[in-house]
Formats: C-alpha cells, sequence, structure tokens
C-alpha cells in the first residue's frame, strides 16, 4: 500500500550508482545491487533462496548425523538418483509458469520408457532410434495434453488426472501385465551407470565456465558501449568465479576412486547424468529467458488475456509447454530405464511426479503461474534427492521419508502463497 | 484550430442483436489535440471505441483515416494505421519488467535471440520523450509500480509504435490526487507532440483541464462536438444528461425518446 500513497515527485536518483534518466544508464554500485536484491526479497520474490539455504542446512543436517553422507560415493549417487525427477521437473516448470498442472508427467514417462525398453529390447533398435522414439511419443502425449487444455478448454488438472490413470494403464498393456523389460543396450545403461574420464570432466567444466564467462562478459562490453545500466564487474566476477569454484569442488570430489574394491572395478569421474541433465539446463534457461517464446510463456502466465491483446498466440503457447514437459518427461524416463537397467510398470509411477512437482515447487517455482525458472527445478530437485538419500542412510523407512518429503513440499507452496500474497498487497 | 482532422467518422451505425447502441455518429479527431469522449453509462463511448481500435465491425458509415477511407478488421488493422487503445484495465503483465510489457507481442529480435539492448534504448527514449522520470528503473517489474506508474507504462507502450491517434479509456478513474495530475500532465503533452489524442472520462475536472475538444454521445448519438473553449461545466453536463443544452445538442431527443 505504501507505494500508491507515496507522492509521485520526480525522484532523485536513490543512492550512490542508481543511475539517472530511468536508470537507463551507468554501472551500478554493489551496494546497490545489494539493495535492490534485499527490497526484491522483501517484496515477496525469493526465487531461489529457500531452495538454497534449505540444501544447506539438509547437508549440514545430514553431514553432521551420518558423515557417509558427505563421502564422494554418496555424493556421486545423490546426483544420479535426483537425474531422472530433475528432468521431469524441468518440464512442469514449463507447465507451471503458465499456472496449468501436469499430474501426468510420472506416468509418460513410464509410457516413453517402456516404448524405449520394447524397441530395445524386443526389436533390436539401436539406441538412438530407441531414445527418439521415446522422446517422440513424449511429445504426441504433450501435443494431446496440450490441445485438450488449450483448445477444448478443460482445466489441466482433470486432463492430465485422466491422462495419470490413462497413461498407468497403457504401461500395463505394454509391459503384458507387468513382465519386467531389462535394458542391455551399453549406450542408454552408460547414461545413469558410466562416468565420464576424470580428464574429461576438467575438459567440460573448464570449457563451460569459459563459454559463461565470454557470454557474460561480451554482453556487459555490449550494455556498457550502447550506455546501458550494467551489473557491477565485481558481481560478474562472483557469479563467474562461483561457477569455476562449485564446479571445481564437485569435478575434483568427483573424480576420486568411489569403488570400495579397485582391483575389482575403477570408480571415478563425472556420472554422464551430470552433463546431460546441465545441457538440458541451458537449453531450457536460453529458450525461457533469451527468447520471444519465453517471454510470451512468461506473459500468458502473467496474464492471458494482456497476452491475447499483444496478438500472442496463448493455445498455441499453452499446447507447446505441455508437448515440452512431456519431452522432457520423455528423457526422465529414459533416465529412470538406464539407472533401473529395466523396465516395469513401477518406473515413473508411485512417487516420481509428486517428488518432480515437489522439485519444481521447492525451488521456487509459484503453482499460481508467472514465476519459475528451470534451475529452479535442479535446486529442488537436490532438496528432495538430499532429503531421500539422508534419510535413507539415518535408516529411516519409506513412510518416514515420505512423510518428510510431503510436509517439505507443504512448506515450499506455503512460501510460495505468503510471498505471492506479499506482492499483491504492495 | 488545426485544419484536417486526422480520423473522421461518419453516419456510424452499430447494433447488437436487436440493440441499437450507435445512430449514425459522426466523431473528428485532430492531430495536435486532446479530443474528450464524454457521456453517461451506457451512452455508447466503450462500444465507439471498440469500433475505432477494430474490436468490433461497423454495421453502416464510413471510417476515414487520413484522408482515406479504411476498412478496419482487426485490432492488427488499427494498430498497422497506428491507432492505439490503452483499455482501462491496462493489460500488462505484473510479472514481467517494463521494457517487457512495452514489447509485448512485438519483440525486437537478433536472429533466436532477443535484442534487449535495443529494446531497453526505445523503452528508455520514449519515456523520456514523455518527460517520465517517476519510475526508478525501467526493468523493474511492472508488480512493483504504483496505478499512475502503470497508466504510464501503459501509455508509452501505445505511443511506442509511432501511434498517430492514442485513444484512453478513463485513465484517472483509480487514481488518487497527485497521480491524476500526473497522467492529466502526460495526456497532454502526447498532444504538444503532435498526436491526435482521445479521453474518455466522466471526469468534468479532467476533461476541462486537458481538452481541446469535447465530444458528447447521449443514447448512441453524437449530442454535440464543441471547442472546450466555447462551453461550460453546465452546457457539458446538460449534453450528457438530456442531449441538448441551449442550442446545442440534438434537435429532438426529448420528443424522440419520451
Amino acid at each position: 500500500m505504501t507505494a500508491a500513497v507515496a507522492p509521485e515527485k520526480p525522484e532523485l536518483p536513490r543512492g550512490p550508482g542508481t543511475s539517472k534518466k530511468n536508470g537507463a544508464a551507468g554501472t551500478a554500485s554493489m551496494r546497490s545491487v545489494a539493495r535492490n536484491y534485499v527490497d526484491r526479497v522483501r517484496g515477496g520474490e525469493l526465487g531461489a533462496l529457500p531452495a538454497v539455504l534449505g540444501l544447506i542446512v539438509l547437508c549440514v543436517f545430514f553431514a553432521a548425523l551420518r558423515p557417509v553422507f558427505l563421502s564422494e560415493l554418496n555424493f556421486a549417487n545423490l546426483l544420479t538418483q535426483g537425474a531422472g525427477s530433475i528432468a521431469i521437473a524441468m518440464g512442469l516448470v514449463f507447465v507451471l509458469l503458465l499456472g496449468e498442472i501436469d499430474l501426468s508427467a510420472g506416468y509418460a514417462s513410464g509410457v516413453c520408457a517402456a516404448v524405449l525398453a520394447i524397441l530395445l529390447t524386443d526389436h533390436g533398435w539401436p539406441w538412438y532410434g530407441a531414445a527418439g522414439a521415446a522422446i517422440l511419443t513424449g511429445t504426441v502425449i504433450g501435443l494431446l495434453l496440450g490441445v485438450l487444455v488449450a483448445k477444448i478448454g478443460i482445466p489441466s488438472f482433470v486432463v492430465t488426472l485422466a491422462a495419470f490413470l490413462g497413461f498407468q494403464g497403457i504401461v500395463l498393456m505394454l509391459l503384458k501385465e507387468g513382465t519386467n523389460i531389462s535394458i542391455r543396450d551399453q549406450t542408454i545403461l552408460a547414461v545413469a551407470n558410466n562416468n565420464l574420464s576424470p580428464a574429461l570432466g576438467w575438459v567440460l567444466l573448464a570449457v563451460s565456465v569459459g563459454a559463461y564467462a565470454a557470454i557474460q562478459l561480451r554482453q556487459n562490453r555490449n550494455r556498457r558501449r550502447r550506455g546501458l545500466a550494467t551489473a557491477p564487474f565485481t558481481l560478474l566476477a562472483v557469479r563467474i568465479g562461483g561457477l569455476a569454484v562449485l564446479g571445481a569442488i564437485a569435478v575434483h570430489l568427483l573424480n576420486q576412486e568411489r569403488s570400495r574394491n579397485v582391483i575389482v572395478d575403477s570408480l571415478k569421474g563425472v556420472p554422464i547424468v551430470v552433463p546431460v541433465i546441465a545441457v538440458l539446463l541451458v537449453a531450457g534457461t536460453f529458450l525461457l529467458q533469451r527468447t520471444s517464446f519465453g517471454l510470451h510463456i512468461y506473459a500468458v502466465g502473467g496474464n492471458a488475456e494482456a497476452a491475447r491483446r499483444a496478438g500472442i498466440n496463448v493455445a498455441a503457447i499453452r499446447i507447446s509447454a505441455f508437448v515440452i514437459c512431456s519431452s522432457l518427461a520423455a528423457v526422465g524416463g529414459i533416465i529412470a530405464a538406464s539407472r533401473g537397467n529395466s523396465v516395469d510398470p513401477n518406473t515413473g509411477g508411485s512417487n516420481v511426479l509428486l517428488l518432480a512437482v515437489g522439485a519444481a515447487v521447492i525451488g521456487g517455482t509459484s503453482l499460481f503461474g508467472g514465476r519459475g525458472r528451470v534451475v529452479d527445478a535442479v535446486l529442488g530437485g537436490m532438496v528432495v534427492a538430499v532429503i531421500q538419500n539422508g534419510m535413507g542412510l539415518m535408516g529411516y523407512s519409506s513412510g518416514v521419508k515420505y512423510a518428510v518429503t510431503g510436509s517439505v513440499l507443504l512448506v515450499a507452496a506455503g512460501v510460495d502463497a505468503l510471498s505471492r500474497r506479499r506482492a499483491v498487497q504492495r | 484550430m488545426t485544419a484536417t482532422p486526422i480520423l473522421r467518422l461518419r453516419g456510424i451505425d452499430k447494433s447488437f442483436g436487436a440493440v441499437q447502441v450507435l445512430h449514425d455518429v459522426s466523431f473528428d479527431v485532430h492531430p495536435g489535440e486532446v479530443t474528450a469522449l464524454v457521456g453517461d453509462n451506457g451512452a455508447g463511448k466503450s462500444t465507439l471505441v471498440k469500433c475505432i481500435g477494430g474490436i468490433h465491425p461497423f454495421d453502416g458509415g464510413e471510417y476515414w483515416f487520413e484522408n482515406e477511407q479504411v476498412q478496419v478488421h482487426s485490432p492488427r488493422d488499427a494498430a498497422a494505421m497506428g491507432v492505439e487503445i490503452v483499455y482501462q484495465d491496462l493489460a500488462l503483465c505484473d510479472n514481467l519488467d517494463i521494457v517487457q510489457n512495452m514489447f509485448l507481442g512485438r519483440e525486437k529480435r537478433r536472429g533466436l535471440v532477443l535484442d534487449d539492448a535495443t529494446m531497453e534504448e526505445m523503452a528508455a527514449q520514449t519515456l523520456e520523450g514523455l518527460s517520465v522520470r517517476t519510475v526508478k528503473s525501467i526493468r523493474q517489474q511492472v508488480s512493483s509500480l504504483s496505478g499512475g506508474q502503470r497508466q504510464t507504462v501503459a501509455i508509452a507502450k501505445a505511443v511506442l509504435w509511432n501511434s498517430k491517434v492514442v485513444i484512453l479509456d478513463e485513465p484517472t478513474a483509480a487514481l488518487g490526487v497527485a497521480q491524476t495530475a500526473q497522467v492529466l500532465e502526460l495526456v497532454r503533452r502526447l498532444a504538444d507532440n503532435g498526436l491526435a489524442v482521445v479521453l474518455i472520462s466522466h471526469n468534468m475536472n479532467d476533461v476541462f483541464a486537458v481538452s481541446d475538444r469535447i465530444a458528447a454521445l447521449y443514447l448512441g448519438r453524437m449530442a454535440a462536438q464543441v471547442s472546450t473553449s466555447d462551453v461550460t461545466h453546465s452546457q457539458i453536463v446538460e449534453l450528457i444528461t438530456s442531449g441538448r443544452s441551449g442550442d446545442l445538442g440534438l434537435a429532438h431527443s426529448n420528443g424522440a425518446t419520451a
């Protein structure tokens, strides 16, 4: 309410570094950047803050109670455990951004995994053909759901609830009433089970950090040349340095020997799923943050009527979000099939969907639409994986794990609702 | 005042089913002027504006724009000619920032990628051209703006595209005193920059503060279109409530409706 009461005289620049001319020029100081961030958080835009804090608290907690939590073996396990639901959660972010929901993403991943397994094992397709067909299956599923929601106008909750049941049935039919199809293709198995060579891990990290730094610095130089507001150099250095340091720690840890018996089997290097997830993260972030398509997704989620009047094809945006969601669910299904070495009627079932929705929401994606990023899925997915993994190490039963994960999801949704209310009240 | 109107409507009729909303309406809009469109609830102001903006088709009559008769079938046609309407609900996305809202649906791109730098420059120039200094940063989200600032963004969005006619639907209805003054100042500045501005308003103080001409609708008919300096408050109120005032207004309005 304060903003409406305050008289709006031409305001003086607020602080050092806040620019004149509509804030359009000059380099902001670190102080003003920090203040803006605090203002945003107070205004209800929490972003990834709760997830990052939660992750740190949980890691410290489990590390203190079960030192084995911090072992290299467990760290690698954590990443491969979380990868499948992170991929599904990334897709869910697109649907959640529109204020919709896809309850069928879990079983959609199961259907796609079943397609993969049948083509690989029963029909002897090459891995790329089978994986392509699995992803295409996801695309078709998304198209169907999207058309039912956007063109027919059935609420997404109902469409995907029906699909949830339907796909469960399709998985059973595909797998002949519950047989288990094992996967023997070495490439697909490698995704969740094998590691990059230690050298390749370092090379990929160096390339990623280098590319990130180049993009950031080029963008900054371009904006400075045109006289636009730029982030302070310190902030850029912190971001690039942070990525480099965290990446280096992770690669170093993962490159340690994790095998209990080195003579039998050497186990070291970055799991292959990590770069797979990283590529999805970069591609999804690019799509959402740097293209018109991504902007239109945010616009439709924020105010569909305004988007329609601006000439955006709202139905097409809705359909494409469901297509992206189900296609990424297919990728999640492939990762799950690889990790399980097989596909059975439970692949993509039971708690997979709920963990994925939990991951997106815990990461900071709003259930009300319009707010969220792909990286939320990764951060939230890590929180979920840490809870599952840490509580497993502490010897709690599945029952307790479910109850705790459910509570965390409820807390995250509560934070989302409260921060939204706070933003509306202003 | 200025010579030829940029937008000229003649003999406009419009019905929704059995209800005729506009009868033989004539309406002129001149560049460099603020034309106030007044009328009681249900007089047909919104319908007239929606017809101008291409949302509803006219049933009959002529639509002249820059001395050419035109057919406007959709909002895109109107926008292509340079007619922009700022609706009362503003149609802004709260979760996007000012620049993103101003360019929504018409983003500047370089290849696949959004050209944020160019959009930011253009948005800053437009806001500066309107002497808007109330926003702290054009990269702040619209959700953090006050009512007056939102109205300002919506208006800036309308003038960004070299539009020639800007129609504002009750821009001050939801604003406080200070913000109303600010928006009216902006409305005046648009006209002084050479745009043709149509201001729909119920507030006589606003109308007399900024308009050059006043067009009064009464039960779907154009009661009168007069220079603001030639009339008084009470004459306009009479035109709005009864369709005539002295020699002004509809000839037989009482007989026709009684």
